[in-house]
């Protein structure tokens, strides 16, 4: 059994993912892959991914990985990240494609009239650098990073989620938006923890010995999708 | 609110980090891997690494110092020159590369930006432009400046945003190496015609030029080389000196 398995389902390069986190858990091991079977076995799963929603879906289907990353985040430590946290919800405007619905919400796009600032410049799209985080709350996966510290962000869509109370973290540009959400056992986030030097390796560190329920409140999701 | 980036570029030849005047009369500067570590804990926003090494035998140690950087240094890379086909974009992908900066080949080939950014994405496909003033506008030139395209650099922008690049490095050759500040109206005219980030590069030789690059320019991000390579300037004083003038940076 693996450790973590980095789930690979050919959108971009893992390569950055799967050195950052083998930085933080050197003890650990850690593979990338797009087997289910070492994906179910494993102790905790990161999902990944760039790209555009559509190709992202079908490449998940063409491998036949829904079922085992719908399991996964039900069950385990799971974090998603940039692309692998607006899949987990029901639908994305890009595309016009229906997600893996594991979290009740939509994905949309930065809507160009509002992509102004409060001086009057024009903002560009993708959303592309670093910018401010805000905690909602405490969180193990926020411990030892500062509220308001800046991380890595390159997206051109935003998730909504239904539900408020899975937003564990927004940023502004130059409205506010959710870019970290926190179920029982998931941790998903729009940045990329991987490339934001000390804040995003504090964040990973945190998630490789997050035990979930551990002092926490059992689930604040809706019923069905908790296991 | 989303800060303006730095990204100090290291120039590499045969595996050391270089630096010429106007494209030519190169100059060492180190070791790569060395110097990508300085600027990483010197807060360096994102690292710029163009390969220009000349002879094909030694293109593969772009591929090591890239490895060796990206298994330590956890912040934005990207890797320019040479990339001529999505086989190079791959390669230097898993080499540990973020985004690769394809300049000669997008005029040679535009369909490479496009069907690059179709594969692995926009975010990771920087589309690197050479201009010159040529008379009332500015002319795109390719092959680290030697040949003249009669692309105006406008309309070359549009069209590579239109492909699919998810950002344009733009260099003003005219301005590269002279340390008398970037062409300030070039990369606003560009900046202002396209939705997607523009780093500017090309001229800096002191801190109110980066301030200026952002404020007067329009720049989303702003590239330099010497003025960080021969310790004129720290990263992080750069930074300091742009929060002090309102630009927002991550400190």
């Amino acid at each position: 059994m693996v450790d973590i398995a980095v789930v690979d389902y050919g959108m971009g390069n893992l390569r950055s993912v799967s050195k950052a986190i083998e930085h933080v858990a050197p003890a650990m091991t850690v593979v990338v892959t797009s087997d289910p079977k070492v994906i179910a076995e494993a102790g905790r799963v990161v999902f990944p991914g760039q790209g555009a929603a559509p190709d992202c879906m079908r490449e998940i289907d063409a491998r036949g990985l829904r079922q085992v990353i719908i399991d996964a985040a039900h069950s385990k430590p799971f974090l998603g990240i940039c692309m692998g946290m607006q899949v987990l919800f029901d639908h994305s405007e890009e595309g016009d494609t229906p997600c893996l619905g594991v979290l009740p919400g939509t994905v949309q796009r930065f809507p160009h009239e509002a992509m102004i600032d409060a001086e009057g410049n024009k903002l560009k799209v993708p959303h592309m650098g670093w910018n401010n985080v805000h905690q909602t709350g405490p969180h193990p996966l926020w411990a030892g990073i500062e509220e308001g510290e800046r991380f890595y962000f390159v997206h051109s869509y935003f998730v909504q989620p239904t539900l408020p109370d899975v937003i564990a973290g927004f940023s502004h540009y130059p409205f506010p938006f959710t870019c970290a959400v926190a179920t029982a056992n998931i941790f998903a986030v729009q940045f990329h923890p991987e490339k934001s030097q000390n804040a995003g390796m504090a964040l990973l560190g945190n998630f490789v010995t997050w035990n979930p329920g551990e002092g926490e409140a059992a689930c604040d999701m809706s019923g069905a999708t908790c296991a | 609110m989303l800060a303006k980036r730095i990204i100090p570029c290291l120039d590499v030849t045969d595996g050391r980090v270089v630096k010429g005047v106007n494209f030519v009369e190169l100059k060492d500067a180190g070791d790569p891997v060395e110097i990508a570590r300085r600027y990483n804990e010197a807060g360096a926003d994102e690292l710029t690494f163009l390969d220009i090494t000349a002879t094909s035998d030694n293109r593969d140690l772009i591929l090591h110092i890239i490895e060796a950087v990206a298994s330590e240094v956890f912040i934005p890379l990207t890797v320019g020159g040479g990339v001529r086909a999505v086989a190079d974009v791959q390669r230097l992908l898993n080499a540990g590369a973020d985004k690769v900066g394809i300049n000669t080949s997008a005029v040679l080939n535009p369909q490479l930006v496009k069907d690059a950014a179709d594969r692995y994405g926009s975010q990771c496909i920087v589309v690197a432009i050479d201009s010159k003033r040529v008379g009332d506008h500015w002319e795109v030139f390719t092959h680290g400046g030697r040949t003249a395209t009669g692309l105006d650099a406008v309309e070359w922008a549009k069209k590579m945003a239109s492909l699919g690049a998810g950002e344009l490095l733009l260099t003003s050759m005219d301005r590269d190496g002279t340390k008398s500040g970037f062409d300030l109206e070039l990369t606003r005219a560009i900046s202002d015609a396209v939705d997607i980030p523009i780093i500017a590069s090309g001229g800096v030789g002191n801190l109110q030029h980066l301030v200026d690059g952002i404020r007067e320019g329009h720049a989303d991000a702003v590239l330099a080389a010497s003025i960080f390579h021969f310790g004129e300037y720290g990263v992080d004083e750069a930074k300091r000196y742009m929060k002090q003038h309102g630009i927002e940076v991550r400190l």
